[in-house]
């Protein structure tokens, strides 16, 4: 397990070279294409889906902007159901009181139900250090942690991996984790999926401290919610004595009965079907069922940064359902890794920045350009996060972060050069005039033309190149619209 | 500063200048349909299940229909129906379930919309690990029991119970998104849905 976000390059490079990896790419395209088309199916059936949606997005951002009121709340009704609530400022924070559970029960070993609150935290990491096995026991995050892999999908972490790549997996590293894969393992995806129940079962009826996310928490009822496909939550939530679930502190709703909404959006947004096999609810501790001992840990880590921005609160509201993911053309070609983080995609692009500030770091400064912009995310967001607003907003930010540099970007010179034409008519003439020459130099010779008719221009030189590498740069004009009307009137 | 206070603290600060009044929320999705049971029981063969309809006297015969010879069956307390070969749940452990063949449970609500059985695990259901563990989930359902959506259901649950809300058999997408039944939870779901 020593895979890591950390020390990413910038989304630009990391692209780069996903881009040139063609066996991702065909996996890419062929499962964002297989989820986007049961989604639309899926989707279609329910005749006031846009009621939904707002109604999801009010909820949540009534709560949202109330959020210590249901904080409170929440807290009191977990302890009231016999819960023990633990507070997290960030990561470390986490962490912490997660290894120290495991290790007030001896244990040296915990099962973990899939939780992305998890995933950013790097608790696995944290608790390999004091000598704690985090078995991840959702197919995929197990495909991912057996292959010493970084998760590149919140629903589907491997869904960069082909059968063939994960049955290589499974022969190769199952054994040094426990039972091994049978020697006659085909790359029939029931035959994985069997090997991977006998891998785990073993795993899941020893097992004394369970570790979980949560997907929802109920403020009036101190009910947390678990939505899944395979079981394995259902056996990390029930079979161990003790339990510890980690719950980012947007994940509130006021009360159960708000839940009807959300889990209608979700299923449908996620893995495109009705409803997922199975989705647990629980309020603390039940007697004589499920783990007797139960802990809930409220993580802020950013969140309260999020929540400040003003255009950028939105992104709270997010579901984790990755319908976003699956639609966006920039993340079909690239894949998750490009983003650096267990939050990929246009809700990564937004989610990254907001929770670790602009100004900071190259990689996450980045991320807010990683989009053609084109709005596919939006409307397929089931809780209504108008992602292109926040991109556009975001990028004002680190632009702005950048204004003190001591090395101001190209980007900001070629802006102060524009400027300073704009600003008075002789300049702007003399530029158009400069620009009508360079457009007779490098166009004449352009074979490409645009629709239009008009003419390309080639790659250009210098640093410009970076430009015209990945775009189509039409030849300027060869008369400016003022210098054609000084010379016709208006009139030819 | 504790963390509680310190997080507290900063939601409030987060939110000084934010306008916080209240979104409207139209609560129209929640007009009350009346159960499809015909729907519901497509909708739970849509995700390969097997389902079975019968009358409420026939609920026992469906039963041992649904389960293999010799199979021994645990059985929650205060199951109203006989099972053959059946094991009662005298604090049965995580081991002792996985050597039974099936389980035999009734549940609280069917969804007709979405094909869905939530258990809520009072009497007649068990205990959460009882329909976890064993690998065939015999569950009757009443026709009386099932209501048309989602909101309907959480309209008739109770929060204050733990619930299980299953929609087929344990399933897996991971691999390249195609879906393969049985995974962890029961590999085959048998539905008997009566009256």
């Amino acid at each position: 397990m020593s895979a890591t976000f950390v020390g990413m390059p910038a989304f630009p490079v990391a692209a780069r070279t996903a881009l040139a990896d063609t066996q991702l790419r065909a996996n890419l395209a062929h499962a964002t294409g297989t989820i986007r088309a049961k989604r639309a199916k899926v989707v279609a059936e329910v005749d006031n889906w846009e009621e939904l949606r707002l109604a999801a997005a009010g909820i949540k951002d009534n709560t949202l902007l109330h959020l210590e009121e249901h904080l409170v709340r929440l807290e009191e009704s977990l302890t009231r159901q016999g819960a023990v609530v633990h507070w997290a400022r960030d990561a470390a924070e986490a962490c912490t009181i997660v290894a120290d559970v495991a290790k007030s029960h001896g244990v040296d070993e915990v099962v973990k139900v899939k939780s992305m609150a998890t995933g950013e935290i790097e608790l696995n990491e944290a608790l390999a250090k004091e000598g704690i096995a985090a078995w991840e026991t959702d197919l995929a995050e197990l495909i991912v942690q057996l292959g010493d892999d970084l998760p590149s999908h919140i629903l589907v972490p491997a869904i960069h991996r082909n059968r063939a790549e994960i049955r290589e997996i499974f022969l190769s590293h199952m054994a040094a984790a426990g039972r091994p894969a049978p020697d006659d393992l085909t790359d029939e995806p029931a035959r994985l999926a069997d090997a991977a129940r006998l891998h785990l079962r073993e795993k899941f009826l020893r097992a004394k401290v369970g570790v979980s996310g949560a997907n929802f928490a109920v403020a009036d009822s101190g009910t947390l919610v678990v939505v899944e496909s395979e079981g394995n939550g259902r056996m990390c939530l029930t079979l161990p004595e003790v339990l510890v679930t980690v719950v980012g502190i947007e994940k509130i709703v006021p009360t159960w009965a708000d839940l009807d909404v959300f889990l209608q959006l979700l299923p449908r947004s996620s893995t495109g079907e009705r409803m997922n096999p199975y989705t647990s609810t629980w309020s603390g501790v039940t007697p004589g069922d499920g783990p007797q001992e139960v802990h809930v840990v409220l993580l802020d880590n950013g969140r309260t940064r999020a929540l400040a921005d003003d255009v950028g609160r939105q992104a709270l509201r997010c579901i984790r359902c990755s319908a976003c993911l699956n639609v966006c053309p920039v993340y079909e070609r690239t894949g998750g890794h490009a983003y650096g983080s267990v939050y990929p995609g246009p809700i990564g692009a937004i989610l990254n920045p907001l929770l670790k500030g602009v100004g900071v770091d190259a990689q996450t400064d980045s991320l807010p350009y990683a989009s053609s912009l084109c709005g596919a995310c939006f409307e397929a967001c089931p809780v209504r996060i108008d992602i292109p607003s926040v991109l556009v907003d975001l990028r004002a930010q680190v632009v702005d972060s950048h204004r003190g540099d001591r090395f101001p970007k190209a980007e900001a010179l070629a802006m102060k050069a524009t400027a300073l034409a704009f600003g008075s008519g002789g300049r702007l003439g003399a530029a158009e005039k400069a620009s009508g020459l360079v457009g007779r130099l490098l166009g004449g010779g352009g074979r490409r033309r645009l629709p239009g008719g008009r003419k390309l221009l080639g790659r250009l030189p210098g640093p410009g190149a970076a430009w015209t590498d990945a775009r189509d740069l039409p030849t300027p004009p060869a008369e400016s619209f003022r210098a054609w009307w000084k010379r016709t009137g208006g009139r030819g | 500063m504790s963390a509680r206070d310190d997080i507290l603290a900063g939601v409030r600060r987060a939110l000084r200048e934010a306008d916080t009044s209240p979104v409207h929320v139209s609560r129209g999705y929640r007009d009350t349909r009346p159960a499809d049971v015909h729907l519901f029981v497509e909708r739970v063969e849509d995700y390969r299940a097997v389902v079975v309809r019968c009358a409420l006297d026939e609920v026992e015969a469906r039963i041992s229909d649904a389960l293999p010879r010799d199979a021994r069956a645990v059985v929650p307390d205060g199951l109203p129906w006989r099972v053959p070969g059946s094991v009662a749940d005298d604090g049965l452990s995580a081991l002792d379930l996985d050597d039974v063949d099936a389980v035999v449970t009734g549940a609280t609500v069917g969804i007709a919309e979405t094909g869905t059985i939530v258990l809520s695990h009072g009497p007649g259901e068990g205990r959460r690990a009882l329909t976890l563990v064993p690998d065939l989930h015999v569950c009757v359902v009443r026709a009386d029991q099932v209501v048309a959506d989602v909101p309907d259901a959480f309209a008739v649950l109770d929060p204050d119970r733990p619930t299980t809300w299953v929609s087929g058999p344990s399933a897996t997408s991971d691999i390249e998104l195609d879906r393969v039944e049985g995974v962890h939870g029961p590999r085959r779901l048998h539905v008997i849905v009566a009256g």
